[in-house]
Parts: C-alpha cells; sequence; structure tokens
C-alpha cells in the first residue's frame, strides 16, 4: 500500500456550504475540536494509511491553509520523495482557474503524470472520520473496480452538491443521482467524496472528458456511464461527521463532547495537526467547568458548560458560556453570558455582553469582531 | 572564508539526578517531565533559541535514551539547522584514549573539537536542572562590554542557604574578587548560577592547563573558576533576577510545578515574549466532564477528568474517573486514577494505575512528605501508599 497510492485533497471545494467560516478561508482550514482545521482529518487519514504524497489543490483564499500546512512537518509529510505538495490553479492566457472538478483534476494532471503510483485517493475535507484507506484500495482491488467510491448510510443532506448511490447486492453502482429529493425519506448512501481511482485510468478519463468537452465530473462522467464504468460503493460503517452547513457544524461539534465518539476519532491513532507551543491550560481558582473540550493556551476564571474552546481562550471571572463553540485567541471578558454561539478566531467580547442563539440557529460572531 | 559562530553553547546533561529517586531510575534529570507538557531540558534549549544562540551541544552521560529520543533532531526548538543546531555529545572511544565524563571541566574538554569546529568567539556553559527564563545574549552584551574573560550568572539566595551554592564575592563593578565553592561561613549571598560566558580561547586554554593537573576534580566550579581567578584573569559577575529553580529534588520539583499555578504565577510558562518550545503530545483538547471539578489548576491535552483535580498539574492523556480526587499534586503523562482513588500530595510518573479506592500520600501539611510513584506501576485497589513513600515497584497493599 504504502507506495502504491498517492493522495489527492480537495481544499475548496464545499466552501459555498459554510460561507461564515469559508469567507476567508478554504473549506480545509475551517477550524474544528478545538486544535484541528478540518483538512487535518483528510490528510491524517491519508498519513495514517501509508500515504507520503499528497497533493493539496487550491482556488481561492488559501494563505492560511498554506500558513497551516506549512513545510508539511507537523503530519511527517516533509519528504524529499512526494510529501505535502500544493496545487494551486493552473491558468494561461486561454484558460480561466477551475470552476469544476473536473476542471480542477484537468489542472493536475502533470502532477498524477509525475507520479508512480498505482492508485489514487481523492477527498475533499467536508468530513470527519477516521477512516483507513488501505482498506479502500484493498476492495477496490479485490472488485477489480475502476472507480470505488465511499458511501455513508445518512438521513438528511444539507450540501448544495451531493451525490446518493445504488449499489446493487456484489456493491456494484447501478445508479447514481445528483441532488436528488431525500430529505424526510429515511436514510439514503451519501456519498462522502472519497473516491478511489487507478491514477493511469483517471488521467485518461480527464483527457478524454476534456476532448468531449466535458465539465462536470459528476454529470458528464459519472452518471452518464454507471453501465459502461465499474463503478462500487464501499460502506463506511464507522462514524462520519459531515460538514455542510453552520449547523451541521454545530451539531457534529457538540458531538464530539460524547467518549464514544472522540475513542473513534483519536483513539486509535493520531490526529496530526499544525503545533503552536501553547502552555498548557490553565484552570483559575472559582472556576466551573463541566462537560466540555479545552484547548491548550487557555485560560478559564468563569464558568464553561457543554462547550468547545478552541486554543488560547480567555474566560474571564462571573462569565457564563453554555453551548458554545469559541474559536482560537477569543477573549471572553468579565460577566459575559454566552448560549449556542460560535466565535471565529479573535473574537473579543466586552463585559457584561448577553448573546444566545439557540441549537438549530447558532449565533455566529465572525472574525476578529469585537463586541 | 571559515564560517563562524559568535557564540556555542554546551549543554550539561550527563547528571544522575539521584535526588530525584524513582523519577530518574531510567531517565537523565533533564528528560523529567515539568509543568504539564515540558521536560527540564526544554527551559535551557528555548532559552538558546529565543536568546539567538543556535548551535548548542548537549552532553549526555547518565541514561541517555530518553534525552537523545526527545531532542531528535531539534526542530521542536527550531534548532535543526544546515550550519550549528542542537547536537548530543556522548561520551566515545578516541585512538589514544577514552573515558566517560569526569566532572563538568572533562565532559567539555573532551568536546574541545566540537566546539572548535564552530569557531566560536565565546562559549555559553549551561546545566540542565534548573527551570528559569532568561536572555543569554544580554549576558554576553555585558561579557564584552566588560572585556571578562569569564562572567558567571548571578543570583541573590536567602543568605541561610548560601552555603548550597558556589558564592561569588564581587566589587562594586561586579568584577569577581573571590570564588569560594559551598562556603561554610558565606561572606556574601549571591551564588552561582551554574551559567557561563567564556572567551573561547580563555576556555580553552585553562581546560588544557585542568587536564594536566592530576589533582583536579575536572569541575567547573572546584577547579577551572579558581584556577582562572588566581592567574588574575578578568572575571566578572552578572547579575538575574527572576525566577530561578533548581529542581534537583523532589520537593524543589513539587514546588517550582505549583508556581506556575494561579493568576499571577511566580513563573509563566504562557508568557508569548519568551515561548517556552517544546515537543507537542498529539491529542485532542481535554475533556474535563459532566461531575468533574477543576479548581486552580493545569491541564494538558488528552486528559480526560471526571473527579476532582485541585491546586495540581496534570500532563497529556491523565485520566481521572468519577469519585476520584486528585490534590497538590503533579501527574505526568498517560497515568490513570481510577473511581474513588485519592491522590494528595504526590509526584506520580508516567503510565501509573491507581486502582479504584487506593489511596497514594497524605494530606499536605501533615508533615508526611510527598509521595513519589515511579513509572509504569499499578497501585492496587483499595492500597494505600503513605505519604513520603517512595516507590518504583507494583504494590498491591499489606
Amino acid at each position: 500500500m504504502a507506495h502504491s497510492t498517492v493522495g489527492v485533497i480537495f481544499s475548496n471545494i464545499h466552501d459555498q456550504n459554510i460561507p461564515e467560516l469559508s469567507k476567508h478561508r478554504t473549506m480545509a482550514s475551517i477550524p474544528f475540536v478545538g486544535r484541528y482545521r478540518l483538512v487535518d482529518f483528510a490528510l491524517s487519514n491519508m498519513v495514517n494509511s501509508g500515504i507520503t504524497t499528497v497533493g493539496v489543490v487550491t482556488k481561492n483564499n488559501y494563505q492560511s491553509l498554506i500558513d497551516h500546512l506549512g513545510s508539511g512537518k507537523d503530519w511527517d509529510l516533509a519528504r524529499k520523495d512526494g510529501g505535502i505538495i500544493l496545487l494551486p490553479p493552473y491558468s494561461d492566457e486561454t484558460d480561466a482557474p477551475y470552476t469544476t472538478r473536473l476542471e480542477a483534476l484537468k489542472g493536475i494532471t502533470g502532477f498524477l503524470r509525475h507520479r508512480k503510483e498505482d492508485y489514487v485517493v481523492i477527498s475533499d475535507c467536508d468530513g470527519v472520520c477516521h477512516m483507513d484507506y488501505s482498506e479502500i484500495v484493498r476492495f477496490h482491488e479485490e472488485n477489480r473496480a475502476d472507480v470505488t467510491m465511499v458511501y455513508h448510510r445518512e438521513d438528511s443532506v444539507e450540501s448544495s452538491y451531493y451525490i446518493t448511490l445504488e449499489p446493487d447486492e456484489t456493491g456494484r453502482i447501478r445508479g447514481l443521482k445528483i441532488n436528488p429529493d431525500v430529505n424526510g425519506t429515511g436514510t439514503f448512501n451519501l456519498y462522502v467524496n472519497v473516491m478511489v481511482v487507478r491514477r493511469q485510468y483517471l488521467i485518461d478519463v480527464i483527457q478524454d472528458a476534456v476532448t468531449r468537452g466535458f465539465v462536470s465530473f459528476g454529470r458528464d462522467i459519472l452518471t452518464k456511464n454507471v453501465d459502461t464504468i465499474r463503478i462500487f460503493g464501499y460502506e463506511f460503517k464507522g462514524y462520519y461527521a459531515g460538514i455542510t452547513s453552520i449547523q451541521k457544524y454545530y451539531k457534529h461539534s457538540m458531538e464530539m463532547l460524547n467518549k464514544e465518539v472522540r475513542d473513534e476519532l483519536f483513539g486509535a491513532r493520531d490526529i496530526y495537526t499544525k503545533v503552536r507551543d501553547s502552555a498548557p491550560s490553565k484552570y483559575f481558582e472559582g472556576a466551573a467547568v463541566k462537560d466540555s473540550l479545552i484547548s491548550d493556551g487557555c485560560i478559564i476564571e468563569g464558568t464553561v458548560e457543554n462547550s468547545i474552546l478552541f486554543r488560547g481562550v480567555k474566560v474571564g471571572k462571573g462569565s457564563v458560556v453554555r453551548n458554545s463553540i469559541i474559536m482560537q485567541d477569543t477573549v471572553i471578558e468579565s460577566d459575559v453570558s454566552l448560549d449556542c454561539v460560535i466565535t471565529d478566531k479573535n473574537v473579543v467580547i466586552r463585559d457584561r455582553r448577553h448573546l444566545s442563539g439557540c441549537a438549530e440557529l447558532p449565533y455566529f460572531i465572525a472574525k476578529g469582531r469585537m463586541l | 572564508m571559515q564560517r563562524k559562530k559568535e557564540c556555542v553553547a554546551m549543554l550539561l546533561a550527563g547528571g544522575q539526578g539521584s535526588r530525584l529517586y524513582a523519577l530518574t531510575n531510567n531517565i537523565a534529570k533533564p528528560a523529567v517531565a515539568f509543568g504539564a507538557k515540558y521536560r527540564i531540558i526544554d527551559f535551557p534549549l528555548s532559552n538558546c533559541i529565543n536568546s539567538g544562540i543556535d548551535t548548542v551541544g548537549v552532553l549526555t552521560q547518565y541514561e541517555p535514551l530518553e534525552l537523545n529520543e526527545y531532542i531528535g533532531n531539534g526542530q521542536p526548538w527550531d534548532l535543526d539547522r544546515a550550519f550549528g543546531g542542537v547536537h548530543i555529545l556522548s561520551p566515545y572511544q578516541a585512538k589514544k584514549k577514552s573515558s566517560w565524563y569526569e566532572g563538568t571541566a572533562n565532559a567539555i574538554y573532551q568536546n574541545m573539537s566540537f566546539m572548535k569546529k564552530y569557531n566560536p568567539g565565546y562559549v555559553l556553559i549551561l546545566s540542565g536542572d534548573h527551570i528559569y527564563k532568561m536572555n543569554y545574549a544580554k549576558m554576553l552584551k555585558r561579557h564584552i562590554e566588560t572585556g571578562a574573560d569569564c562572567t558567571i550568572a548571578a543570583i541573590e539566595v536567602p543568605m541561610s542557604e548560601a552555603s548550597r551554592f558556589g558564592i561569588l564575592n564581587t566589587n562594586d563593578d561586579g568584577s569577581i574578587y573571590q570564588f569560594e565553592e559551598k562556603p561554610k561561613q558565606p561572606k556574601s549571598n549571591l551564588a552561582s548560577m551554574g551559567i557561563y560566558i567564556f572567551t573561547a580561547e580563555k576556555l580553552y586554554k585553562y581546560l588544557e592547563l585542568d587536564e594536566q593537573d592530576p589533582d583536579s576534580e575536572k569541575d567547573f566550579g572546584k577547579n577551572v573558576l579558581p584556577a582562572m581567578l588566581n592567574s588574575g584573569e578578568k572575571m566578572f559577575s552578572y547579575r538575574f533576577e527572576g525566577y530561578w529553580k533548581d529542581v534537583g529534588t523532589i520537593s524543589s520539583l513539587w514546588e517550582s510545578n505549583m508556581d506556575l499555578l494561579g493568576e499571577n504565577p511566580a513563573f509563566d510558562v504562557g508568557d508569548a515574549d519568551w515561548k517556552i518550545h517544546s515537543r507537542n503530545p498529539l491529542a485532542p483538547p481535554e475533556y474535563i466532564g459532566m461531575n468533574a471539578k477543576v479548581d486552580n489548576s493545569m491541564i494538558a491535552l488528552g486528559c480526560e477528568i471526571e473527579g476532582t483535580v485541585e491546586h495540581s498539574i496534570l500532563a497529556s492523556n491523565v485520566v481521572v474517573e468519577e469519585g476520584a480526587t486528585v490534590r497538590d499534586s503533579v501527574i505526568m503523562a498517560g497515568t490513570v486514577v481510577r473511581k474513588g482513588a485519592v491522590v494528595e500530595y504526590s509526584i506520580i510518573d508516567e503510565n501509573v494505575v491507581v486502582e479504584e479506592n487506593a489511596k497514594v500520600g497524605a494530606e499536605r501539611g501533615a508533615d508526611a512528605g510527598i509521595a513519589v510513584l515511579g513509572r509504569n506501576i499499578t497501585i492496587g485497589a483499595g492500597a494505600t501508599v503513605e505519604g513520603g513513600k517512595i516507590l518504583d515497584k507494583d504494590y498491591r497493599g499489606e
């Protein structure tokens, strides 16, 4: 496995699903569970599956992503051969930067050609899970599949673009639908935007699609050729958090307070992230913290319940934070009360402010705001 | 053109740290955990890089395995450099003679070729058993300004404790006229911190002379510094004001950990202007549970707290189960305190299991002293480890 699979991560696709959080950053660099970014999960899954070369496809707003990834050393991906390779949009006089996945793939055919691995794992950054890609590659080989698409049983979806799969008893996909009306119909097989494909086959498909003037990988290639391409569905049975809206972001964040979920995501292996050298968190006399996740560098004097605090958050005396997600370096001064609030990075909430949303519609405060 | 470094640091990290008992059974003292995520050596290494010194030789001898692994290529301290960086210097076999390091001066002498490779103007000698933040660049500036051959960092200690230190007797301008190693009747309370800057050529000269002296114990404090002073070399003290603590004993290690707590801590590791770099645990944020109570404590990543934690330091991935209490204690990484167990006034090393309803240590102030548990041991269910006890083997109770 180790040398036969190369990874490709799409950092921008699905940006429009969470405009609040992706206004100034890629989907990949959206902060999650206190000290991670969404890309950490896809990237760690790759590293933990023995993949040592990962191309990260970017389009716009990717400064925060570059800052986060650095040389790749925090993922053990600062390598002479491979490692993390950033793939920013390529365009000449005739081409504008890509607008679809197919165009993006076309832009990285040079990267794909230069690699020597047999397979490509393609992943987006909208899913948080612990997935062993080597198992999926094995499944792919056993079925002599052209394309293997990973799905998870879901009962609702909020994404603006999604695919559902209909596998037969052998796992072969016989039906593939884009944006079908499935909410309220019970459970369905939601494609989780992780795909395994033979590298050479992918290059050939892209070349062919370009000459035919196709624009969409899903619409023009997969759906139309479901009978001729051997597409197999791999059911991922573990915990899967699809971050497809701010509501889902909130809901899945709160699920991290369950020990079972944490054990599955973090217990069996490591999730890597950028190191910040923060001091351990400090709890002062009189602090009251319950049912919460607290990251390094936090300083807590007040009350925190059922909440997630990112790195370097300060909660002042007399303040009460409930059911909230407080991102990096947010300062909550004294006697503040927050309920169902999401603060982006570097927010300052002054003395005696009272803010609340609800679980269905958490109150969101944008990066750097001072209230 | 020969490349050179203005200043090379040599960090003496070979000490056994025998007064830390079970905590240094298998590791060198500088590798002992401190402050929930650090190890003692993080402090001098961070001081070096924060002071702009990027070439550090770390001299190891006693149980170096874990320390070597921890330092690795030096990347966590930004000390992985093409020219310079951090280097582990172990005793080695030479063509004519091979020997262990015999004293601090001999350890440096044996690594003369390492220093000379960088052609430094100055050499900074450090030890790996103190917790402090110090800008060595300021000290170097003073050394250059005074034109000293050797500058010794010094701190005022209580007169009653002065006889435990190397004491500097100085003139008004800071020049040293007498150096007394652990004097019975100290004339001043200005203690050497074991931090020296030498003008490189002088250091080489006096190390050579010391080697040739058959009566020398090959120690900086006892031999090299007095010899320089007797020969009339220019020696200055550099006064340091700030937090500086030798963590060579169980009680000082405990105290120094506790000095991190509170709103205005005696020692702040969260200082953004003087970051303490370290290897970082790969762990999710700590989880503080439904019935947990955490008061006046420092907690590292990956901890799972369901019980009560008061006035304590918990390193990464420590588990405190429901109904368990940890008070006035330092708990190192991966240790588990099971349901109903009580840990008081203790230092517990890594990966210890305190089984259900066990009791470790006595109430602080009960005069029994600090209980110490060495790494990887299990205290059986319901067992009692008395205050002040030091254990390095499994204990099931009487």
